[in-house]
């Protein structure tokens, strides 16, 4: 019976960052990093063989490698991990991200310890929330991915930045504080089988929490979630907080932190509070609706490419919860799949929008032009994540829409198939702005002639990049390996869903 | 009464003995050897603590008038370990000129003020707790005019004597309110005693008052900014935690107790004012540019969220309350350290100074952001976890919309507290402060405070034995 030590993903960047602090110039601190975070992605590897071996050898267990530890008797904490074939995704999801993010950084010289450090604090966190099975310890790690956020935009980002961190550290916080409530009012409100109140999330989904209170807490744990993962109106902070971060915090923050949005509401509010879920979900299908279709068109008016790009994860985030919301098996596999999809596609987008101002020093389209001419590895890269965005076969974007509209028309009643076609639209739209960048940014004539002697990707950017491309083309042609992995762990969660239908 | 009952009052003794002792050295010694009573007074301090927590025997002295049990001498040693840090962190604030020659002032006020907190916590009768807090009380006012060459000083000590004694005048009146009713100021006469009639509520409206005068909650705030700015800053860190700390544990102490049968009237009031203190405490300290202001009204709002514990069940409301006051000390006076190490060397008090400080004193912004982060409510450093005991113990009773409210303000408070942040990391400065080196003592005394945030809220059996302790 093989094992994996789960709390490595939270050690190994701990000690990277201990190892960070020694080092003594911008050097060293580089290639720290770059092998710590190598470690993490091998890991992760390792992780996912793992995992899928130990299911085929027929362990059907609900979470595999789960650790417990008593932290605190009163309130009822513990220190509980575990991974099931959702969180063993995301967690392979982050550690390319990171493993990407810090290639992309290699050229940060100002404070680039303090840069490499935050940056893997945040990464902590996030791969901490991945695995906890106990709400107290999620929420721990949630709050910890905050912080750093604040100082790597505020310090290393441009454009507006002090006022883009601030809100948008003051937005996410606030969407900590309704999960508080949330997840105190679980706590207290469900009586689980030992007869004990407790975080942990299996035995509260084999609890029963009164459907008065679900109808409390569902709609403010939701909105918790929702405001990390761009759910209409709280995602104003993106568009600002995406744009003014620099690069590899663009691609952590829309790559991954705006997935644990997702992830919380598929595995917290809607696993733990089915029955509000049921009730409740067509409002908050007609803001994800809202917020897909109005991130597209927000997309379309910008002129700024981080811009465009922030407006363009509204849409695709928005797109996860509106397939979860779906409650229905097949929407829900192609929310994760989505999830991860985007992920890779986002942090791809915002490495290339920083190579590009990196060498041209300006992110808006009209003053860019031909760039295909000048730098052919990096444009060829950027036609490659616009078709994967707007979801070309072949390229992970296609099978992650494909499933979730699938999905969601299987709901016969009128309103979830009028909901699928307008969100349908927003793959329309989405074809206009990622084109019509392409066209402008990369064919063409050389707009500036300053342009002209501009140099082509460097290795580190190179290794950046080809990891994410390898990575879409991957989910793209052979999905089945990723989708099966899913799938088994979907079951229990689904059938707690319609179980109350 | 044999001796054995009498040493179960061994903190207030030892105190005292050494109070004894720093004043026979101010008189005795002559002027070159008095230097070393800075140090002396420290390391004696430094026994008392630890002394405090070897096992002692519990039980009731004095025909009733003070009682100890395991829980309040946990209360106690938490004040002793305040005090400790607050006598660490002023050795260069007493090392100044024109402050090196009330050294054993300094020394005697606080003890002075901790004799009488520490009868205060252990009253079983309304004299003995009236007794304690006018001790605690008075010589604080003369701690905030210690600063005998600034007006600003002078100003904070009038201010603070007169307010604290119209509202101990308030709350003697509600005392005397509290005979008339039940005959007797034995606790565990009242108590039995303790109905609705109008005269009692009254009563605990001005018994409530005086106390809440003394926590700093609003409306009974007014005097804190000022006083807080005028005072030298370490009598000011000595204000917002200790001071406070003490009338919080009696304040709680006492509601569970003898205000018990009314607990449905109180916990309205408690409510209310929760409310009130939290947001007013937050609004106000959004535009404060004077870090001790700052600090004043964030001290004022933190306020505010204990209460939220005393929502909770009594042992568990309890516990995270004072879960959540040892935690305030560290965090607190990890801010107060490190405005107190930059006002002391360079004079400056305002947040615009502080603008690019991490360029130039890495170590020190460091600090203060643990600290900020800490009182803000932000993992993995201690505060959070205070924090989120409390909201649960409000939960327990079911508050829902408080925890709510307060959950709101720690947002609005961080945002306040990321102001500072900002200055220290991301403003760039023309002049930013100089790079200075701290002495040993003011850098001891933060790295304490440092060790504590981070290692307090993970360690787990500290909540575990406050659990355990029960009135």
């Amino acid at each position: 019976m093989m094992n994996f030590n789960l709390n490595l993903f939270v050690l190994i960047p701990f000690l990277t960052i201990i190892a960070i602090m020694m080092c003594r110039n911008n050097k060293q601190v580089r290639l720290t990093a770059a092998f710590g975070m190598s470690i993490q992605l091998i890991m992760a590897a390792i992780l996912v063989f793992t995992y899928l071996h130990v299911r085929n050898l027929g362990d059907t267990a609900e979470m595999l490698f789960t650790q417990d530890y008593a932290w605190f008797s009163m309130p009822n904490i513990h220190y509980a991990i575990g991974v099931d074939g959702i969180s063993v995704a995301m967690i392979a999801l982050t550690s390319i991200v990171v493993f990407a993010g810090i290639f992309a950084s290699w050229e940060v010289e100002f404070l680039s310890k303090e840069f490499f450090i935050s940056l893997i604090l945040l990464s902590t966190g996030v791969f901490g929330f991945f695995i906890s099975l106990d709400l107290f310890t999620m929420f721990l790690f949630y709050e910890l991915a905050v912080i750093p956020m604040y100082l790597l935009i505020g310090i290393w980002g441009s454009g507006p930045k002090e006022y883009s961190a601030m809100k948008l550290t003051l937005m996410l916080m606030g969407g900590s504080a309704f999960l508080l409530v949330g997840l105190l009012g679980i706590y207290f409100t469900t009586a689980t089988a030992s007869g004990n109140f407790s975080f942990n999330i299996i035995e509260l989904s084999k609890g029963h929490m009164p459907v008065e209170m679900q109808r409390i807490f569902f709609p403010l744990t939701f909105l918790g979630f929702g405001v990390l993962g761009a759910l209409f109106p709280f995602h104003t902070w993106s568009p600002d907080g995406h744009a003014s971060a620099p690069t590899a915090v663009s691609m952590l923050h829309a790559g991954v932190l705006m997935k644990l949005g997702g992830y919380g509401c598929f595995r917290v509010a809607m696993f733990l509070m089915p029955q509000a879920a049921q009730e409740l979900s067509w409002i908050f299908l007609i803001l994800t609706t809202i917020s897909v279709v109005y991130g597209a068109f927000g997309a379309i008016m910008q002129k700024d490419l981080k811009y465009i790009n922030a407006y363009s994860s509204v849409s695709h985030c928005g797109l996860v919860l509106f397939a979860i919301l779906m409650i229905n098996k097949t929407a829900m596999d192609g929310a994760i799949i989505q999830m991860i999809s985007h992920g890779i596609m986002t942090a791809l987008f915002f490495a290339l929008i920083g190579m590009i101002y990196g060498r041209t020093h300006t992110r808006l389209i009209n003053e860019m032009g031909g760039l295909m001419k000048v730098m052919p590895f990096l444009s060829v890269c950027y036609v490659i994540a616009g078709l994967a965005s707007l979801g070309l076969p072949g390229f992970s974007g296609f099978v992650a829409e494909m499933t979730i509209f699938v999905g969601s028309f299987q709901n016969p009643d009128t309103f979830h198939r009028v909901m699928t076609i307008i969100a349908c639209s927003s793959i329309v739209i989405t074809a206009v702005y990622i084109l019509r960048v392409v066209g402008i940014l990369l064919l063409g004539p050389i707009k500036n002639p300053h342009f002209d002697h501009l140099g082509d990707a460097k290795w580190y950017e190179r290794v950046s990049t080809i990891t994410l491309i390898s990575a879409i083309t991957a989910i793209g042609i052979a999905p089945l390996w990723l989708s099966d992995m899913i799938g088994i762990s979907l079951r229990p969660v689904f059938e707690k869903l319609l179980a109350h239908l | 009464m044999i001796l054995k009952d009498f040493l179960m009052m061994r903190h207030e003794i030892l105190l005292t003995v050494v109070a004894m002792l720093i004043l026979m050295m101010e008189i005795g010694w002559k002027k070159e050897e008095r230097c070393s009573i800075k140090i002396i007074s420290t390391i004696l301090f430094f026994i008392i603590t630890v002394v405090g927590f070897l096992p002692i025997e519990t039980g009731v002295l004095f025909g009733g008038m003070y009682h100890t049990t395991d829980l309040i001498i946990t209360c106690k040693n938490i004040l002793n370990i305040g005090v400790l840090i607050i006598f660490i962190q002023s050795s260069q604030w007493l090392k100044m000129e024109a402050n090196s020659d009330k050294t054993s002032e300094y020394f005697l006020l606080i003890i002075s003020t901790l004799i009488g907190m520490n009868f205060m916590i252990s009253s079983g009768d309304f004299l003995m707790f009236y007794i304690g807090l006018e001790l605690a009380t008075i010589p604080a006012a003369a701690l905030a005019a210690l600063e005998l060459t600034k007006n600003k000083s002078g100003e904070a000590g009038i201010k603070l004597i007169l307010s604290s004694a119209l509202s101990s005048g308030i709350l003697l009146y509600g005392l005397s309110m509290i005979y008339g009713t039940t005959g007797s100021i034995y606790f565990s006469d009242v108590m039995a005693a303790m109905s609705q009639s109008s005269l009692q509520v009254l009563a605990f409206i001005f018994f409530f008052a005086g106390m809440a005068f003394k926590i700093s909650l609003v409306p009974f705030h007014l005097w804190t900014a000022d006083v807080y700015e005028g005072a030298p800053i370490n009598v000011t860190s000595f204000l917002s935690v200790i001071s406070k700390g003490a009338a919080v544990f009696i304040l709680t102490i006492l509601l569970f107790t003898v205000f018990q049968p009314i607990v449905h009237l109180w916990h309205n009031v408690i409510f209310a004012i929760s409310i009130l203190t939290m947001t007013v405490g937050n609004l106000f300290a959004i535009r404060q540019t004077n870090i001790k202001r700052f600090l004043a009204f964030s001290s004022i709002a933190q306020a505010g969220f204990i209460l939220l514990g005393i929502m909770g069940d009594n042992t568990f409301g309890f516990a995270t309350i004072i879960y959540f006051v040892l935690i305030y000390i560290f965090s607190n006076l990890g801010a107060f350290g490190v405005a107190a190490a930059i006002s002391n060397i360079t004079g400056k008090e305002n947040i615009q100074d502080y603008n690019g400080l991490y360029q130039t004193n890495p170590r020190l912004s460091l600090t203060m952001m643990l600290s900020l982060f800490s009182l803000a409510g932000i993992p993995p450093v201690a505060g959070f976890f205070g924090k989120f005991f409390l909201f649960t113990a409000a939960f327990q009773h079911g508050y829902y919309l408080l925890v709510f409210i307060a959950v709101v303000n720690t947002i609005i408070s961080l945002y306040y507290y990321l102001l500072i942040v900002k200055a220290m990391f991301i403003n760039k400065s023309d002049q930013p402060i100089q790079h200075f080196n701290n002495d040993f003592m003011t850098r001891l005394g933060l790295i304490i405070c440092v060790i504590g945030m981070i290692v307090i809220g993970f360690a787990s059996p500290i909540l575990e034995y406050l659990n355990k302790l029960s009135f």
